[in-house]
């Protein structure tokens, strides 16, 4: 077992070795689904276990609320299967799946109040008055809402509305909670204390959490498993740590956080060409000669003197963002970006310095070439909010 | 205050003179005529004749078949704007534009036309003595007098609920159907409640001109069932006893007033009652 970890790429199997343990309890086989000839999802496998908590990432379009509709039963795949603790679910209604949903933009009942519309699931299963309300004084205790039982669901804040959406769907105790942009609609203060919230109901409950988000510090904050969509497809499953410093393709680096990526060629095992330099590094198991994409998050580029660097460049522009300074950096016609507590004037020339460590070396993709480069800095900013409206 | 204000109260004016040429002053002169006699003496006469077997007959028949022709309104129009409301955005102005489009037509021409449908020689009959079946009879029947009165008014009953529909979100009804309600739970336990405002409104406005209508008992009914309407008309029309008909149009008047009053007791909480 350890001789075999040693082989494959590093990162991928330490997690999944201790994944496997843990029931399936969702399964995606080879599912499909086009929308008037468009491709939405395209043959997708995925595995969603016992409490954990997962989320799907991506941008707008890329399928993942398609995918969580899959799941909750409101789309029905045009190929492949959906497993629910083993058991083929495809054509089950979604009255009568063991998944509740927490919607975007909360979809809470307007006529009726903050009890009610909690207890909802409950009276249609008939429950006896008393365990009602014990029930739902036990949620609104969880959420945070006690005495808030006759308010008009009209009349609440975003964040108490989503408060409710929440009580609402966990009251059924459902095995699977599918939550779609749950929190999209608030201000950012109080996304966070929402996601921490989110986070402490789900490690108390124990419920599987399948969280829809294009927000990837979201993502990464909260989830034991990250799943990166785009283009209807699933480009890398992980952990957050795996997602971020292990990234599968050109995609999957540009998505998450910021980084460099440079054409490269692997000259041998743990040794890489770009930028006119030979590089150590940690990756092998790539062809001789191999053209590569080589991923450097600016956090990890080291600006030195111009004698110690192994690469020296101009700096083009310098922006101060509190923690560091953001600092684009032409070298060889490539902008990098990096992020350096040392400061530099702009049009000065500087060194740069990259550990092997901070080296990723990522196979070619028919992401290569797209993303990356810092050259025209305000067009990523313009891609990124797009990434940032809400999807349909 | 300001001029904005001066400006704001004076564009009500239009408003305020229209009301009153229109509405206050005709609903002044009913109130006289029914309280007067041909001499413009005060009296309750009028009124009191009301009582009158036949007359009573003749308000309780209007009240049944407008209650009727409700009801079955109500029962049709209810699928069909849900069904509507859950299409697309395109297609529910086309299917509304249908709905709509019988209206077009003149409202004699529309009742004649169901005359030719429904008489012993008509196309009903027609068509069922050529397949040598036994000939209806359905020409002057209190059936064709309701018949008649909810094709005339059902597309009132349609769009008010249609409307209704329309703001309801469609992930409330996907949340319904998440937290476990069958297809026809999420229409009594979510759509229905969402909807009353605009029941309600469908109901007042085909019961409201059901209960009023001339013309549709006359020739679809043959003479045989008098309506308020057809009463009121023939005071004005062949007996010219303006206080007669004054007064049971007063009567009819209160008897709207007190339906609707119930009507809006019972849509209180909804709010957001269109009449």
């Amino acid at each position: 077992m350890n001789e075999k970890k040693i082989i494959e790429p590093k990162g991928e199997t330490i997690a999944t070795g201790e994944e496997n343990v843990q029931k399936k309890i969702v399964q995606l086989k080879n599912v499909a689904k086009s929308f008037d000839g468009e491709i939405i999802l395209d043959h997708i496998n995925l595995d969603v276990y016992e409490k954990e908590f997962i989320t799907l990432l991506g941008p707008s379009g890329c399928g993942k609320t398609t995918t969580l509709r899959i799941i909750a039963g409101f789309v029905t795949p045009d190929t492949g299967d959906v497993l629910f603790e083993d058991a083929r679910i495809n054509d089950l209604p979604p009255h009568k799946r063991h998944v509740n949903t927490v919607f975007q933009k909360y979809a809470l009942f307007p006529h009726l109040n903050v009890y009610e519309n909690i207890a909802f699931a409950l009276r249609l299963k008939k429950v006896s008055e008393e365990e009602i309300y014990e029930r739902v004084e036990e949620m609104l205790a969880m959420v945070n809402l006690r005495g808030f039982e006759k308010k008009d669901v009209n009349l609440l804040s975003g964040g108490q509305q989503q408060r409710v959406a929440i009580a609402r769907a966990l009251i059924n105790k459902p095995k699977v909670l599918l939550l779609d942009e749950p929190l999209g609609a608030l201000d950012l203060k109080l996304r966070k204390d929402m996601q921490n919230e989110l986070k402490n109901i789900q490690r108390k409950t124990g419920i599987t959490f399948v969280y829809v988000t294009h927000d990837q510090e979201e993502a990464l904050s909260m989830s034991d498993t990250v799943v990166v969509m785009a283009d209807g497809k699933i480009q890398q499953i992980g952990t957050p740590t795996d997602i971020y410093n292990e990234p599968e393709n050109a995609f999957v680096a540009d998505f998450i956080g910021e980084s460099n990526i440079i054409d490269g060629v692997m000259l041998d095992d743990y040794k890489v060409r770009f930028s006119g330099h030979e590089f150590d590094c940690l990756d092998k198991g790539f062809d001789k000669n191999e053209s590569v994409d080589v991923v450097v998050r600016p956090e990890d580029v080291d600006v030195v003197s111009l004698d110690k660097g192994m690469l020296t460049g101009t700096v083009t522009s310098v922006t101060f963002k509190g923690v560091h300074y953001e600092i684009i950096v032409s070298i060889k016609d490539f902008k990098w970006m990096i992020q350096s507590t040392d400061y530099v004037e702009v049009g000065q020339n500087i060194g740069v310095y990259v550990e092997p460590d901070a080296i990723h070396i990522m196979k070619k993709s028919e992401y290569s070439n797209m993303f990356g480069d810092y050259s025209s800095f305000s067009d990523e900013l313009e891609r990124l909010s797009d990434a940032n409206e809400e999807e349909e | 205050m300001t001029k904005k204000n001066i400006l704001k109260q004076a564009a009500a004016y239009p408003h305020i003179v229209w009301s009153v040429i229109f509405i206050v002053a005709p609903l002044l002169f009913v109130a006289y005529y029914a309280f007067t006699n041909k001499e413009g003496v005060f009296t309750l006469a009028n009124i009191g004749q009301l009582a009158q077997a036949t007359y009573l007959e003749v308000f309780l028949r209007s009240v049944c078949f407008a209650f009727l022709a409700t009801v079955i309104c109500f029962v049709i129009a209810y699928p069909v704007a849900y069904f509507i409301s859950r299409t697309s955005p395109s297609t529910q102005k086309i299917l509304v534009m249908l709905v709509m489009l019988p209206q077009w037509l003149n409202f004699l021409i529309r009742t004649y036309s169901w005359m030719a449908i429904l008489e012993d020689t008509g196309i009903i009959n027609t068509v069922l003595d050529f397949l040598s079946l036994e000939p209806l009879h359905m020409i002057n029947t209190p059936g064709a007098v309701i018949l008649g009165m909810v094709y005339n008014f059902l597309p009132y009953m349609i769009i008010p609920i249609h409307s209704s529909m329309t703001k309801i979100d469609n992930r409330v009804l996907e949340a319904a159907s998440d937290l476990g309600c069958s297809p026809f739970k999420v229409v009594t336990k979510v759509v229905f409640p969402l909807s009353l405002s605009g029941v309600i409104s469908g109901i007042t406005m085909v019961f409201v001109p059901s209960i009023s209508t001339f013309y549709i008992s006359q020739k679809l009914g043959g003479g045989n069932f008098d309506l308020i309407g057809d009463s009121i008309e023939r005071q004005f029309q062949t007996t010219y006893d303006y206080n007669m008909g004054a007064a049971m149009s007063f009567v009819l008047m209160l008897l709207i007033i007190a339906s609707m009053a119930i009507m809006n007791k019972y849509s209180d909480d909804e709010g957001g009652v269109i009449v």
